[in-house]
């Protein structure tokens, strides 16, 4: 498998001299099976310079995962350039949209009205398919198979997990370690506990010893507290995710929009200080960035 | 015990749900609470947990296909667990908005003494598994079963008006269980309805089992079964809200062998029933009158 990441950046796209070096798009991942079948997990701004580098090798087939249906998610779909091709087919998957009642096709549909954007979902080219996700039920792409688990977030949200051919790897999309919405001694509080690590334990089999795991780490532990609710993961959390489940190597994504190059590694090598025995490689995710696995 | 229902009715009463409303003070609470965007997750997971008709719907959901999940889910924090407060809060007020039950049915069932009934059973339900049969059954489960079990009284008076007044009518004027004049008129009583939906939402089955078995003295007992039923004798016997199931004295040959022989003993080892009519009170919008 080979994996490269178009986007990074969580909340909103950041161009400019601050982020140049690991990028202002926002999350885009691509992943070429052993068969070079196209996976894309999520669809933001990070999508455009992806499907640029498609357009030398048309007809594609690209099974776009979203992982959830927040902006930063989504935003590059409609610039998808190969959804205009005739000849290319697009497949999109995602979650079952509880408060509207609708599978993935609604995240289009939502994008594409008449106030929001020029063309209409009927008037694009390629062919589109949509496949609305059960939690659990692995989803075979060529020789890969990607599995969609249920994560943390203000709306619901699908890691992934890709097998190939015995190399794994899991992206968490966004993701906030559960916590207790109780306080110590308040009625509750005891099963709350209970309820969230058996969840914990249930995720952490679910993502397994994968050859590399990518996470949302958008905050410091020190930013945490102020952010506690909003849905995302530090770089400590995603740390003690890698070592809990034994991942070989680690990527901390969904940088925060306001922190600059300098400042990203900054707290990141802070991060790395706190956890000196820490056993696998770690990486900040940087556009551009290649792995083979 | 009961005749099965026609499939055209059972498929009319499990989507009665989505079209069923909340009862008044939670759909209140929720419209005030979420103008807040700070707050507490804790406060709201009080109040839904306490409408009957919220925590069907909320449990429907996440136990619903797309989320395979591994063991269903039997309480709202759990649910919070696995989607998160924001979703919980969204699915609330999309259900709030679809209205609130009126206090009055057609039927002359009063909804809010169903509450106040169905409140303290799960309260009691819940103290009674924590003293007599802890690490038998869950607390949560017991909570959630009391609070459930006469559900399908509510999707009578919404969906069978007609036949429930009746059964109503004979229960009272033939001092007959009201669950053997539902079997006579509807031909199915709210114990099987109330399991068929839970069925069909895909509820943890010992959640389905004591809703469908809570009136049936041939059905295997279990820890939680004890729960609900010693709890559902204790408030119709204290006349705690009323269900249209007016107590009989001659039920206490039915209590459950596990607390001993007086009734009288069990209620003092409760403890402050009083406390928990207040509180059920309070969350039923009854005040004092009963
Ligand atoms: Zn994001
Ligand atoms: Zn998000």
């Amino acid at each position: 498998m080979k994996v490269r990441l178009w986007g990074v950046r969580g909340s909103i796209a950041v161009p400019g001299p601050r982020t140049v070096r690991y990028g202002g798009n926002t999350t885009c991942i691509e992943v070429r099976g052993d068969d070079d079948a196209l996976i894309v997990l999520d669809a933001g701004t990070g999508i455009f310079p992806l499907a640029q580098s498609l357009l030398a090798h048309l007809p594609v087939t690209a099974h776009i995962f979203i992982t959830h249906t927040h902006w930063d998610h989504i935003q590059g779909l409609p610039f998808f350039i190969p959804i205009f091709i005739p000849g290319n087919t697009i497949r999109l998957y995602g979650a079952f949209d509880l408060i509207a009642q609708r599978g993935i096709e609604h995240v289009m549909q939502v994008q594409l009205q008449f106030s929001y954007f020029p063309i209409r979902e009927a008037e694009l080219k390629a062919r589109i398919e949509y496949e609305t996700l059960s939690v659990g039920v692995p989803v075979t792409v060529g020789e890969a198979a990607v599995t969609p688990v249920l994560m943390n977030h203000p709306v619901p949200d699908l890691g992934y997990r890709i097998e190939c051919n015995g190399k794994s790897l899991f992206f968490t999309g966004d993701h906030e370690p559960h916590y207790n919405i109780y306080s110590p001694g308040e009625e509750g509080y005891d099963e709350y506990q209970a309820a969230i690590e058996q969840r914990q334990a249930e995720l952490d089999a679910a993502i397994g010893a994968v050859d590399l795991l990518i996470v949302d780490s958008a905050y410091t532990s020190e930013e945490y507290p102020h952010k506690r609710g909003w849905g995302h993961g530090t770089f400590d959390s995603a740390i003690e995710l890698a070592k809990r489940v034994g991942a070989k190597r680690l990527i901390c994504t969904h940088h925060e929009p306001t922190r600059s190059d300098d400042d990203l590694e900054r707290v990141f090598n802070e991060a790395l200080a706190r956890h000196p025995d820490f056993g696998c490689e770690i990486l900040l995710a940087q556009e551009g960035l290649e792995i083979t696995l | 015990m009961s005749s099965q229902l026609t499939p055209e009715l059972e498929r009319k009463l499990t989507t009665a749900v989505e079209r069923m409303p909340a009862f008044p003070k939670s759909v209140q609470a929720i419209l005030e609470m979420t103008r807040n965007v700070d707050c507490l997750p804790k406060d709201l997971v009080g109040v839904i947990e306490k409408d009957p008709v919220m925590t069907v719907k909320i449990l429907r959901v996440i136990n619903s296909a797309y989320y395979g999940l591994p063991n269903k889910i039997t309480s709202v924090a759990q649910s919070v667990v696995y989607l998160g407060i924001n979703t919980i809060k969204n699915l609330a007020l999309s259900f709030a908005a679809v209205g609130i039950l009126p206090r009055f049915s057609t039927t002359g069932f009063d909804i809010q003494k169903y509450l106040l009934h169905s409140l303290t059973v799960a309260f009691v339900a819940r103290l009674l598994c924590e003293k007599f049969a802890r690490g038998e059954a869950d607390p949560m489960d017991c909570y959630i079963a009391g609070l459930l079990h006469d559900f399908g009284k509510v999707v009578f008076t919404q969906f069978l008006s007609i036949e429930f007044m009746k059964s109503l009518a004979i229960a009272v004027d033939f001092d007959k269980p009201l669950h053997i004049a539902e079997q006579e008129t509807i031909g199915a009583d709210h114990a099987y309805v109330g399991a068929l939906l839970a069925k069909k939402w895909q509820f943890a089955e010992p959640l389905v089992e004591c809703i469908r078995d809570h009136h049936n003295p041939a059905a295997a007992p279990s820890a939680m079964m004890d729960c609900l039923r010693m709890a559902d004798m204790i408030c119709r016997r204290q006349a705690f809200g009323d269900a249209g199931n007016p107590w009989r004295e001659e039920e206490l040959s039915q209590m459950p062998a596990r607390f001993g022989g007086e009734i009288e003993s069990v209620i003092a080892k409760v403890g402050d029933l009083e406390k928990i009519l207040a509180d059920a009170q309070s969350f039923a919008q009854i005040g004092t009158e009963r």
